[in-house]
C-alpha cells in the first residue's frame, strides 16, 4: 500500500485514537502533578436533629476565590508520585535503614498500599499469563484433532468463559467458595477445619482469583490459537510423518514455529490485560486480601467520599509505565525479526 | 437532645400543615439511597408534582455518583437524599445551596428540628432518623440462659455460650465488609470507647492510642465470632444469614429493620427476632454506635424555578403526617406526628442513651476510606493492632495532605 493512501485508510482510527486516548492520557499526566489548596477552614455553629455544636466546615467564599485563580490546583511536582500512597521513597529509604534483615525490609515494604498491589499485579500477570498460553493451546491442538461432527458445539461450550460477562463469571465462583456454597463448605469438610474461609484467607484468595482469570482469558488464546492452526501447511506435517516424527516432534518443531507471531500477538494482549486486573477484585470482594493498580485507582476516585484525583492520575501514569516496561522484551523482540524478515 | 426525644415519643398536635402542591413549572430530579423509607418519601413526593417533570433513582451506589453528577452545570440531579456522611463532599465541594428562602415561603409543616444548619443556613431539611442497634434471637437466648446483651462485653460472653453450646457455629454478625463497612464499625466502637478521631479540633489523626487497640481488639473477637467470609459481608448479606437462621446477635441499621421482619422468610425466626439498644463497651455509658439523619438538599447547579419545585415536592413529603401514620414501621421518622413502633426501639434508646451523631466534619472522609482498608490485616491476623493503627493515620495524613487540610 503507498504511504498516501495508508495515511488516509489510517486518518479516522488515527484521529479517535488521539481524541479519545491520547488527550485524556496528556491530561490525566497533568493533573497527577497537582493537588488541592489548601482547605481554608472556619468554625461556625452547626444544628441537626441531634442538637447544635460548634465545628469547621470549608469556607466556600475563600477557596472560591482561589479556584478560579488557579482551577488545576496547587502544582505538586512529583509530590504524588513519591508519598506514603505511592512510590513511599521516604519510607522506603527508612524501612532500608532500620531494617536488620531483608525479610523484615521487604515485609515493611510490602506493607505500603502501592507496593502491596503492585505485588499482586505482578504474580497474577506472571502466573496467569503463561498458564493462559498453555491452556489455550492445549485446547486448540486438541480440538484441531477431534471429529469435525462435535468440533461446533465444542468450540461453543470452549469460549463460553469468554462469553459470560466477567463480573457474572466471578460472581458465580464468589458464590461458589462461600463457606457455605458448594467449594466452600466442601473444603471445610475435606480440611476438617469448620472455620476455614476461601474469602477471608489471603492466599486462598489469590488463588481463587488466579484460576478465574485462567479461566477467563485462555479461551482467547484458545481462538486466536485455533484460527493459527488452520494455516499449518500440511505438506511440511505428512513429510514429518512419513520421516517418523512423534506428535510431539510435529508440533515442536512444524507447527510452533510456524505459529509463532501469534504466540508473540496473544502473550502481548494477555500481559496488558492481566496487568489491568480489576474486575475478579470486585465481582470476589476481594480488596481485603488483593489489590491491584487498577483497583488503587478506582478507590481513589471513587470509594471515598473525597475524590482524589491527584492520587488516581498518578497511580494511572504509573500503570502506563509498568506496562510499557513489561511489554519492552517482547517488543523489542518482535521489532528484531521485523528487521530480520525483511 | 431533648428536641429529638420530643419529636420521637410524643404525639404532637398541631395544625395539619399540607404543603401547597400547586406546582406549575420547574423538573426535579432525585438522587437517593435505595431501602424501602426512601422509596415511600419519594412517593409520596411525586403526590405533589403538579405539571413539574418528575424524575427518580435509587441506587445504592449514590455516594459514587453525587458528586460528579452535581459538579455538572446544570447538574443532573436538582435533589440529593443525603445523610451526614454524605453531605459532606457536597459542602466541601459547595455543590448545594442554602434553602431559608424556601423554608420560610413554602416550609410550614417542616418542624425546626428537622433543619439542618450551617453557621445559619439551612442546608439540608431531614426526615428521618438512623442508627445501627442490636437485633437478638430471644428463643436461641431463653434456650441457652442468657440475658439480653447491654455491653460488647457481654455480647461476646452470649456468642461464646452460644456456640459451645452448639447450637450455632457463628453466633454474631456485623457488617464487616472491607471498605466502608468496616470503617464504619470500628467509628461506632471508637466513639463507644469515648475516643476522638482528631487532636483538638485540627485534622491531625488521633486513634493510634490505647483506646484504638481496645476497638480494634474488640472488633477482632467478634469476627471470630462470626461466619469466616465476614470481610466480604455487608448489610445486605448479615440480613440473609439472619433470615436463614444463622444468627443469634447481629449489629444492624434500624432502617433495615422493615426488610429484616416482613412476611417473606420464615415466620419462627421473624417471631422471635427482638430489636433492642446497642450495646456499650469497655465500661463506657455512651453506645458504641453513631446517630444518622437523612435528609434531604437542593442542587446549587441548578435553576432557581427547579430549586423551586423540588424543594416544595420534598417538603410535602417530609412533612406529610399521612406518609409517617401509614409508614411507620419503615423508618424513625422525624416528622410531626409520628408515632414510634417497636421498630424504632434502637435508634429511641440510642438518643436516651447520649448516642453521639456521626462526625460531620470535611476531613472524616479520607479518615473513613483510610480505616476500611488499612485494618483488614488485623483482622485476618497479620499485622498487630498498632502496625494497624500506624498505618491508618499515615495513609489518612498522605491523602489529607494531597486534599489539603494538613
Amino acid at each position: 500500500m503507498p504511504n498516501r493512501s495508508f495515511f488516509w485508510f489510517f486518518f479516522p482510527a488515527g484521529l479517535a485514537m488521539i481524541l479519545f486516548i491520547g488527550l485524556p492520557i496528556i491530561s490525566t499526566g497533568i493533573q497527577s502533578f497537582y493537588a488541592q489548596h489548601d482547605q481554608i477552614l472556619i468554625e461556625v455553629k452547626k444544628c441537626d436533629p441531634f442538637g447544635c455544636k460548634t465545628s469547621v466546615v470549608v469556607d466556600q467564599e475563600a477557596t472560591s476565590k482561589i479556584k478560579e485563580e488557579k482551577p488545576l490546583g496547587k502544582f505538586n511536582g512529583f509530590g504524588t508520585y513519591i508519598d506514603r500512597n505511592h512510590l513511599a521513597s521516604d519510607q522506603v529509604s527508612e524501612f532500608w535503614s532500620e531494617s536488620k534483615s531483608l525479610g523484615e525490609f521487604i515485609g515493611k515494604v510490602g506493607n505500603l498500599p502501592f507496593y502491596k498491589a503492585l505485588l499482586f499485579t505482578l504474580t497474577y500477570c506472571v502466573i496467569v499469563t503463561p498458564c493462559v498460553l498453555l491452556l489455550g493451546f492445549i485446547i486448540a491442538l486438541s480440538l484441531n484433532a477431534i471429529s469435525r461432527k462435535i468440533r461446533g458445539p465444542l468450540i461453543f461450550g470452549t469460549i463460553l468463559p469468554m462469553i459470560v460477562t466477567p463480573l457474572v463469571g466471578s460472581l458465580v465462583l464468589f458464590w461458589m467458595i462461600d463457606a457455605e456454597g458448594i467449594i466452600g463448605a466442601n473444603l471445610q469438610i475435606l480440611m476438617d477445619d469448620p472455620y476455614l474461609s476461601v474469602k477471608s484467607s489471603k492466599a486462598l484468595t489469590w488463588i481463587t482469583i488466579i484460576i478465574y482469570g485462567v479461566w477467563h482469558h485462555s479461551p482467547f488464546a484458545f481462538v486466536v490459537f485455533y484460527a493459527a492452526l488452520q494455516t499449518v501447511p500440511q505438506e511440511p506435517l505428512e513429510a514429518s510423518i512419513i520421516d517418523g516424527a512423534s506428535r510431539f516432534q510435529r508440533v515442536k518443531h512444524i507447527v510452533l514455529p510456524h505459529i509463532y507471531p501469534v504466540v508473540t500477538f496473544v502473550a502481548l494482549i494477555s500481559l496488558m490485560d492481566n496487568f489491568r486486573v480489576f474486575e475478579p477484585i470486585i465481582g470476589f470482594s476481594a480488596e481485603g486480601s488483593a489489590q491491584s493498580l487498577s483497583w488503587l485507582i478506582y478507590d481513589n476516585l471513587v470509594n471515598e467520599e473525597v475524590i482524589l484525583f491527584g492520587s488516581a492520575a498518578a497511580t494511572s501514569i504509573m500503570t502506563i509505565v509498568g506496562i510499557s516496561i513489561i511489554l519492552t522484551p517482547v517488543l523489542l523482540r518482535t521489532w528484531k525479526e521485523f528487521r530480520t524478515n525483511r | 437532645m431533648k428536641k429529638i426525644l420530643v419529636t420521637l415519643l410524643f404525639l404532637l398536635f398541631g395544625t395539619v400543615a399540607n404543603a401547597d402542591c400547586n406546582i406549575k413549572s420547574g423538573s426535579i430530579n432525585i438522587l437517593a439511597n435505595d431501602f424501602p423509607a426512601l422509596r415511600t418519601l419519594v412517593e409520596t413526593a411525586k403526590e405533589c408534582k403538579g405539571s413539574a417533570d418528575f424524575k427518580v433513582t435509587h441506587s445504592a451506589e449514590h455516594n459514587k455518583i453525587a458528586v460528579p453528577a452535581l459538579t455538572a452545570n446544570p447538574s443532573e440531579f436538582s435533589v440529593r437524599v443525603a445523610a451526614n456522611s454524605s453531605i459532606v463532599p457536597l459542602m466541601n465541594a459547595d455543590l448545594i445551596r442554602p434553602m431559608n428562602d424556601l423554608v420560610k415561603k413554602y416550609g410550614k409543616g417542616i418542624q425546626e428540628s428537622q433543619l439542618i444548619t450551617i453557621d445559619g443556613k439551612v442546608m439540608a431539611v431531614a426526615f428521618m432518623a438512623n442508627t445501627q442497634h442490636l437485633y437478638v434471637r430471644t428463643d436461641v437466648l431463653k434456650e441457652n440462659g442468657i440475658a439480653i446483651p447491654k455491653t460488647y462485653e457481654e455480647v461476646v460472653a452470649a456468642a461464646e455460650k452460644i456456640r459451645a453450646a452448639g447450637k450455632m457455629k457463628y453466633p454474631y454478625a456485623a457488617a464487616y465488609k472491607a471498605g466502608w463497612n468496616l470503617a464504619e464499625e470500628f467509628v461506632n466502637m471508637y466513639i463507644g470507647h469515648g475516643g476522638e478521631f482528631f487532636k483538638d479540633g485540627g485534622a491531625q489523626p488521633n486513634i493510634n492510642n490505647a483506646k484504638g487497640v481496645a476497638t480494634l481488639n474488640m472488633l477482632k473477637k467478634l469476627a471470630d465470632l462470626s461466619n469466616p467470609d465476614y470481610l466480604t459481608h455487608d448489610s445486605e448479606a448479615i440480613k440473609v444469614e439472619w433470615e436463614s437462621g444463622n444468627v443469634a446477635i447481629m449489629t444492624l441499621w434500624a432502617s433495615r429493620s422493615g426488610t429484616l421482619l416482613d412476611d417473606e422468610g420464615d415466620a419462627k425466626i421473624t417471631a422471635a427476632t427482638k430489636l433492642v439498644a446497642p450495646a456499650t463497651v469497655g465500661g463506657g455509658n455512651i453506645p458504641a454506635a453513631t446517630l444518622w439523619w437523612d435528609g434531604f438538599t437542593l442542587a446549587k447547579n441548578r435553576s432557581d424555578a427547579d430549586a423551586e419545585a423540588s424543594f416544595r415536592a420534598m417538603a410535602h413529603a417530609a412533612s406529610s403526617k399521612d406518609m409517617v401514620a401509614k409508614a411507620a414501621d419503615q423508618a424513625v421518622w422525624l416528622v410531626e406526628g409520628f408515632v414510634p413502633g417497636p421498630k424504632s426501639v434502637g435508634v429511641i434508646e440510642a438518643v436516651k442513651m447520649g448516642a453521639k451523631p456521626y462526625p460531620m466534619l470535611p476531613q472524616m472522609g479520607l479518615m473513613h476510606g483510610a480505616l476500611g482498608s488499612e485494618i483488614v490485616e488485623f483482622l485476618q491476623g497479620n499485622e498487630s493492632a498498632e502496625q494497624a493503627l500506624k498505618d491508618v493515620e499515615a495513609a489518612y495524613i498522605t491523602k489529607a495532605k494531597e486534599q489539603g487540610f494538613l
